[in-house]
């Protein structure tokens, strides 16, 4: 063996670890078919894709930019867009908020049982699937048989087609997001109270603060950086509204209202077959998406940096 | 203490608050069963359903599970959910293990190699597009394959690895085991709880999805469990435009979602200890 030479000794390091690589192997082919090939399948946005020619031999678009500027000349342009970047908006405002709230009951709450159950139970919607959300909705919001309705009219109100009306929409996605994830979302900040120095407490205590007082003076700013990192992050994410809900609480009377970007794409591209355009809007929400990640991690280090 | 009243007032108002998020989560499941479960008679007695019914009849249930697409359905999830959540750990689990070996060479580029992974993605049609040209359309193993590796997952496991002392490798090898015999008799029966929480993540998400089905599978002979439930619940969203569902549609319906949550509701108090660890584990890593 050339061991004398230091790409000999790489190349024997390398094969003192062959076991590794072998493990390693498997996953990288993986990751090469299900995650770069479709990486590489993107191309398609600037080809007139068709079935019979696949993806390599699929005539190039004339220009180049057809489907780009199809996409951006039509009028689901702004509506998709402002429907995405709202009903993602929504959500993080009106989701945070509920779930630091409940992290700091949850660490105020000086009966251990009682802590313990509730956090069982509010845990407990997050492993539920949209599917089972969806009729539950349906149990409550139902124009017919949903409970609510029921209480209204009985009440002598007319009731709400909650789940089929443009006013509704929103409003019936961010609640049952924020029913799903509510004590979930808690978790997080509530470690970041645990981690918190608990003599800050003692000496607020000796200082005469009240439970309130506490709760604004040490935990919140206990908490402060996370909060900051978890919405840098969650504006990363703001192009992905919820796919997987939106897809299951919506039909055609929301579509004004309630169509993502990607709930189209679905539709423009396996529903009516338009692959080239589909893609090209993915690309578009994917390239977005890239920017506002990237640029929330800088965010995320530099805030980090400077307050840690 | 000066501070008494205003504290047990204020204890009050937390425990008041924590016992109405319970109740939050847990009602309208509740609601749910008993809609189940309310005989027929009952509700066009009262007018609609009862928050808890006088009598129980389980007729909602025996007309759901007579139609064959449910119990098929159900096979064909529990499949997904056994193989699925097997192929996930074994192939989650070789690829974590090299990446938290800190002197494999490469060791930055495979990270990024899977990293970028999570940062830029091909999208759905591009994806389908391969799945179809691998055949795998129409499948169970469309189920199962595209999603085999979740990064988030390989990344929890791989900082849990991390986390072992390096002297336990380096006895091990002066033992004489070979890589494959450290990780399976070493370091896996060190690392159960990291499993068993990747292990339960990968599994609920078998059991409640869906969406993979709707874009790949269009056998109804090979729908998941979710995708049938929705299309019970879907029948009745179109005849509710026309404002007709029925009392019997309703309870059925309902009982088709507790068919499809009860095995998550049946092991979730037990695996939830799990889940809370292994998120606090990750969450505390940052």
């Amino acid at each position: 063996m050339a061991s004398g030479t230091k790409a000999g000794r790489k190349l024997a390091g390398i094969w003192q670890m062959k076991a590794l690589y072998l493990m390693l192997l498997p996953c990288l082919v993986w990751y090469f078919i299900f995650k770069y090939l479709p990486m590489y399948g993107v191309i398609i946005s600037f080809k007139d894709y068709n079935f019979t020619d696949g993806i390599l031999n699929s005539p190039w678009a004339d220009p180049w930019y057809k489907y780009f500027q199809q996409f951006f000349e039509s009028p689901y342009f702004s509506q998709l867009l402002s429907n995405t970047l709202l009903i993602s908006l929504y959500k993080l405002v009106f989701g945070m908020f509920p779930s630091i709230v409940l992290a700091i009951l949850f660490h105020e709450c000086r009966i251990s049982w009682l802590k313990r159950w509730v956090q069982t139970l509010s845990y407990m919607p997050h492993f539920l699937s949209w599917i089972i959300i969806y009729g539950i909705s349906i149990a409550f919001l139902s124009e017919t048989t949903g409970l609510i309705n029921r209480w209204i009219t009985e009440a002598g109100g007319g009731s709400i087609p909650f789940m089929n009306s443009t006013e509704w929409f929103r409003t019936v996605l961010v609640s049952t997001e924020i029913w799903k994830d509510l004590g979930w979302g808690a978790i997080i900040y509530l470690a970041a109270i645990s981690a918190i120095d608990p003599t800050l407490y003692e000496a607020a205590r000796v200082d005469g603060a009240s439970r309130l007082r506490m709760i604004w003076h040490v935990t919140l700013p206990g908490i402060r950086n996370v909060i900051t990192l978890l919405l840098i992050l969650k504006i990363g994410n703001i192009m992905d509204a919820g796919f997987e809900q939106i897809f299951v609480f919506y039909n055609p009377r929301v579509y004004e209202v309630g169509d993502i970007i990607d709930t189209w794409v679905y539709r423009t591209g396996l529903e009516q077959m338009s692959f080239s355009l589909a893609t090209t809007v993915g690309l578009f929400k994917s390239a977005i998406g890239f920017v506002l990640i990237i640029g929330a991690n800088k965010l995320a280090k530099r805030w980090g940096g400077s307050i840690w | 203490m000066v501070t008494g009243k205003s504290d047990r007032v204020f204890n009050g108002f937390v425990y008041a608050i924590l016992i109405a998020v319970a109740l939050m989560s847990i009602f309208p499941l509740l609601y749910v069963v008993s809609m189940s479960l309310t005989p027929y008679s009952e509700v066009v007695k009262n007018g609609g359903f009862v928050v808890i019914p006088r009598s129980l009849s389980f007729e909602a249930y025996e007309r759901i599970f007579a139609d064959p697409a449910l119990g098929r359905s159900m096979l064909v999830t529990v499949f997904v959910t056994v193989v699925g959540t097997i192929v996930n750990l074994l192939l989650t689990t070789i690829a974590a293990y090299p990446l938290s070996r800190r002197n494999l060479k490469g060791r930055t580029f495979f990270l990024l190699f899977i990293v970028v992974t999570m940062l830029f993605n091909g999208g759905l049609i591009p994806t389908y597009l391969i799945v179809q040209s691998l055949g795998l359309l129409n499948t169970v193993w469309s189920l199962i394959v595209p999603g085999a590796i979740a990064t988030f997952n390989v990344l929890v496991m791989k900082s849990f690895f991390e986390n072992l002392p390096e002297e336990l490798f380096e006895s091990a090898k002066i033992d004489g085991a070979k890589e494959f015999r450290i990780l399976w008799q070493i370091v896996l029966p060190l690392s159960v709880p990291s499993v068993m929480t990747v292990g339960l993540f990968y599994m609920v998400g078998h059991w409640n999805s869906f969406f993979s089905a709707v874009l790949y599978i269009t056998d109804s002979d090979l729908h998941p469990l979710q995708v049938v439930i929705r299309n019970m619940l879907l029948l009745s969203q179109s005849s509710e435009l026309q404002a007709e569902v029925t009392v019997p549609t309703a309870a059925m319906q309902m009982a088709a979602v507790i068919a499809g949550s009860l095995p998550i509701i049946a092991v979730y108090p037990f695996i939830q200890k799990h889940f809370t660890k292994g998120m606090l584990l990750g969450a505390i890593k940052g």
